[in-house]
């Protein structure tokens, strides 16, 4: 594979162009091999994290849900939620994470979300993208904000969103990609071969020292990283096996970019169908499908990866959670706190994170909602700063953590 | 939010309660140009270099013959025309748009013949019953809500390649970026095509107070941006469901309007003026169910006094508030400088020149907020005609896509207007799509990254091969007359049609070397003439070359 690399940041790419040091190539192409690598995933639609990860040892989950409640755990029986601590436990249709949680790779952090109130899917989610509750009109991400703490480097792919659009949380002028799969990252095939690729890679080879000619030839350099590292041919290793459909298929290709050592830092992939206002069934059903092909998903790529998740923390986050009390439809309509899974090998996992609010009544939040105990920015500041090693304030502008979680190593 | 919505329509509150019609003429401004205008600067003989550069910032992007015919004309005369879009036939356009049906449709139209999905089959969906697909065959294709964007998208699409009014088009996007609302937050799917018809493409040229005035009462803004929902702080929900629960104020759209639409982020506004423009606001909603048009409902006004930007607003009012608010805001400096710094970008430099933005802001206090006198200044100044600007401005993705198109003399109806529609979309630009307020961004490093080249470069191989179903590419008339056993000359016609033969010396070579590779060569043997794939190919590398990505 070609390991050229050089320094990039942005319009001053141009610096490197004249050929940098060689000691900085090789410090560069270390520094990737090694790479630390966050890698962020949005439950889109507000997932219900009560049926996520059930809080059985509360006496107020009985008798709310009438026909979506999980059955408790209880040793011996199928088809019941897992227990993890005695008072929680996860849905079973997240068998598959089950032994990440007990050799302590996976922990959880209930009553989790944001301070703003809103019950709007697209402002909760812009709100939780930029790291910004309450504020429309933040430029950035706060995923780009953690790549732009670090320093700065020369790899093409520190940031890539599996996906057609690069998603809010990216944005922000990181040379973020967004590639609807490793295999469309490419000029398109004419029927005379790669006649029109060469064409277009010479014409951005010569020319000025600016933008535009820096980020062509920078292009045409990730194109070649990614065939020559083979990354859309890696196969899966260990057995993993990833669910079928398009977040198990993103996952898949986050883990052979990470493998095939292009440089990537942070990732993002997104999965949709929490929004389970009606039928949203209990240990089967709705839920557990969608459940099934989550849990499945990141299991496979812990697998996958191996040894690698010792570089590698998977962070889940949805814009809200759903109402305590079952509604008329057999589902649950828009809440207030949710439940959030981190994964991989520097998190200090076998543990559920955060101070229970609790089910009864008074401590609902507008009566009605599970209230929120931790801020998302307490958790993502965590969890970002200590495992890409960032500083925190420009993280989430305008918030300050009370103390830490824990949560990472 | 929602449930405090739906408790309200339960309630009937937010329903029926029929509204002063707050809506604006539709179409093209009709004024006249003001008299006494300031006559033409004689112009000394623009030259060509001048008139590929405002076709470059007034248009989007030269078609086949446009130098000529500004040349014809001449600049200075050609510039007025465009500022004065009336003056110019658009029929054919307008005919080209007629496949549309959702276009010239009002939102109570438009509600009625797209209505929401039935909450009913939703649930059989939901709990397996029906698949989303038998849902789909249940309505239609044609009578589909999601038609109502796409067709916006592809008469955005039409009118940016084929309208003569081509200033007024750019001013448009301007406008409706610098006022945005995203076509996927909930109802604006209905209201969105209508947003940009009466409360944007109306005032695109006009004054800059009654762009503010118009989206401020429009549905999509006071849906976009939650104002509708806005009350005064001791509102409660009288009756229904939420019979009791608190409303309260929302400061969303407040914050908006002089961060992104008037004073600007450094403005010198507070956190309290946010908290009374929001009151001076309370009560100016949508009646949603029914009509989709604008309410002032004044139970949920908040009639006591504000204090904005240190003015006071005397207590006892209602709808009228709001208009005062928006004459506090549109007459203040920071707005003046707030608009000029944007269109200063818009046509002249990623980092506008502070002088010219000076400038453009005393004439916008001037003339209280004339956008075409502010324009004048812009294209009249030494700024926009120097050669600091000649080529300085990266396209963004819908510029470089109707550019494209342009530069071929391609033609597109409304139907293959999807698929540009699309292509903007993969390079980066989903119309209609910007999910912030803040619009798309309107600098080179917003557009430019891998993916998003890598786009472009496909764009211009699928474009230039005739691939995109319904836009006609006829590149044998692009290099008529080109010596087909000679493939320079096929290159130097190309040159002149797609980048009026001003590629730098690095393209040409890099285009003159591909022209030794055998693909290319083909051509010299046979006599079939230059219409074939190669000269698409080479017609992709030109519109992929650096050259082409800017204006």
């Amino acid at each position: 594979m070609n390991r050229r690399t050089f320094l990039k940041c942005g319009a001053c790419s141009l610096v490197a162009l004249a050929g940098p040091p060689r000691f900085l190539v090789r410090t560069a192409a270390a520094a990737e091999a090694k790479g630390k690598v966050l890698v962020a995933v949005f439950q889109r639609g507000a997932v219900d994290g009560l049926s996520m990860v059930l809080p059985h040892g509360d006496a107020g989950y009985a008798g709310v849900r009438p026909s979506i409640a999980l059955k408790a755990p209880k040793r011996g029986e199928s088809d019941r939620a897992l227990d993890l601590d005695g008072f929680f436990a996860l849905h079973p249709a997240l068998a598959p994470l089950t032994p990440l949680w007990d050799n302590r790779s996976l922990a959880v952090i209930h009553a989790c979300g944001s301070p703003d109130a809103t019950r709007s899917h697209f402002d909760a989610q812009d709100y939780m993208e930029t790291g910004t509750p309450g504020v429309k009109s933040t430029p950035d991400g706060w995923l780009a904000r953690a790549v732009k703490g670090r320093p700065a480097k020369a790899a093409p792919f520190r940031a890539v969103a599996l996906g057609p659009a690069l998603p809010r949380t990216l944005q922000g002028n990181v040379g973020a990609i967004a590639m609807p799969s490793i295999d469309r990252f490419d000029v398109r095939a004419v029927a005379d071969g790669n006649g029109a690729k060469r064409g277009f890679e010479s014409l951005y080879a010569a020319g000025v020292r600016d933008l535009l000619y820096g980020t062509g030839r920078e292009t045409f350099e990730a194109v070649k990283m990614l065939r020559g590292a083979r990354a859309g041919s890696i196969p899966s290793a260990n057995g993993a096996e990833y669910p079928r459909g398009p977040f198990g298929e993103a996952m898949r290709q986050i883990a052979q970019l990470i493998k095939a050592n292009v440089g990537l830092e942070v990732a993002f992939a997104d999965m949709q169908g929490w929004d389970t206002h009606v039928g949203q069934g209990a240990e089967q059903g709705q839920l557990a499908l969608r459940l099934r092909e989550f849990g499945g998903a990141l299991a496979a790529f812990a697998r996958d990866l191996g040894d690698r998740m010792a570089d590698v923390v998977v962070l889940t986050m949805s814009e809200f959670g759903r109402t305590v009390a079952e509604n008329g439809n057999r589902g649950t309509d828009h809440g207030h706190a949710t439940a959030m899974l981190v994964l991989g090998g520097p998190v200090r996992g076998g543990r559920v994170y955060g101070r229970w609010p609790g089910l009864a009544r008074p401590h609902l939040f507008e009566g009605r909602d599970l209230a929120v105990t931790t801020d998302f920015r307490a958790l993502f500041t965590e969890v970002a700063a200590r495992h890409l090693g960032v500083p925190a304030a420009p993280l989430f502008p305008g918030f300050t953590a009370a103390q830490p979680l824990g949560v990472m190593a | 939010m929602r449930g405090l919505a739906s408790a309200l329509i339960a309630a009937g509150i937010l329903v029926g309660c029929s509204a002063p019609a707050a809506r604006v003429a539709a179409g093209v401004p009709a004024a006249p140009a003001r008299p006494g205008a300031p006559a033409a600067r004689e112009a000394r003989p623009a030259d060509d270099r001048q008139i590929l550069h405002a076709l470059s910032r007034l248009t989007y992007g030269p078609r086949p013959g446009d130098l000529e015919r500004v040349r014809a004309v001449g600049l200075q005369a050609w510039i007025d025309r465009q500022l004065n879009p009336q003056t110019i036939d658009d029929r054919a356009t307008e005919r080209a748009l007629g496949d549309l049906a959702t276009l010239r449709l009002s939102i109570p139209e438009l509600l009625r013949e797209y209505p929401r999905p039935d909450r009913k089959l939703l649930e059989k969906i939901q709990s397996g019953e029906m698949s989303r697909q038998e849902l789909m065959e249940r309505s239609p294709r044609e009578k589909r809500p999601f038609r109502i964007a796409a067709e916006a998208q592809a008469a955005k699409i039409v009118r940016a390649v084929a309208s003569e009014r081509q200033l007024h088009e750019v001013m448009v996007d301007f406008w409706f970026n610098h006022f945005n609302v995203f076509a996927q937050k909930g109802d604006v799917r209905w209201f969105v095509g209508a947003y940009e018809y009466e409360a944007i493409r109306p005032h695109a040229l006009g004054r800059f107070r009654d762009l503010v005035s118009a989206t401020a009462r429009h549905p999509a803004m006071l849906f976009y941006l939650d104002n509708w929902l806005s009350a005064r702080p001791d509102f409660t929900v009288p009756v229904g469901p939420n019979r009791g629960r608190k409303a309260g104020l929302n400061e969303n759209y407040a914050r908006e309007l002089m961060e992104l639409h008037t004073l600007g982020v450094d403005g010198g506004y507070t956190q309290q003026d946010i908290i009374e423009v929001a009151r001076a606001f309370t009560g100016w909603s949508i009646d949603r169910q029914a009509e989709g048009r604008f309410v002032f409902r004044r139970f949920m006004h908040d009639t006591g006094g504000k204090t904005v930007l240190g003015q006071r607003i005397p207590p006892g009012g209602g709808e009228e508030d709001g208009d005062r608010v928006i004459d506090i805001l549109t007459r203040h400096p920071s707005t003046a400088r707030f608009i000029a710094t944007k269109l200063v970008r818009r046509f002249v430099a990623d980092a506008p020149p502070p002088a010219l933005v000076e400038r453009v802001a005393a004439k916008y206090l001037s003339t209280g907020g004339d956008i075409k006198a502010m324009l004048r200044v812009i294209f009249a100044s030494a700024e926009f005609t120097g050669e600091d600007a000649y080529r300085a401005k990266i396209k963004k993705p819908f510029e470089f896509v109707a550019s494209a198109v342009r530069a071929l003399g391609a033609s597109v109806d409304a139907g293959g207007a999807f698929g540009l529609a699309r292509a903007s979309a993969e390079i980066g630009e989903p119309l209609y799509g910007a999910q912030p307020p803040t619009g798309h961004p309107d600098r080179a490093e917003a557009w430019v990254n891998a993916g998003a080249l890598l786009a472009r470069m496909n764009f211009a191989l699928v474009l230039a091969g005739g691939g995109y179903p319904r836009v006609t590419v006829d590149l044998g008339a692009l290099v008529a007359g080109a010596d087909a056993r000679s493939p320079e000359t096929v290159l130097d016609r190309l040159l002149a049609a797609l980048v009026a033969g001003q590629a730098g010396p690095d393209t040409r070579a890099a285009l003159a070397a591909e022209l030794a590779s055998p693909q290319i060569r083909r051509l010299t043997p046979d006599d079939r003439g230059p219409a074939n794939t190669d000269v698409a190919k080479l017609a992709a590398l030109v519109l992929g070359s650096p050259e082409f990505q800017r204006r």
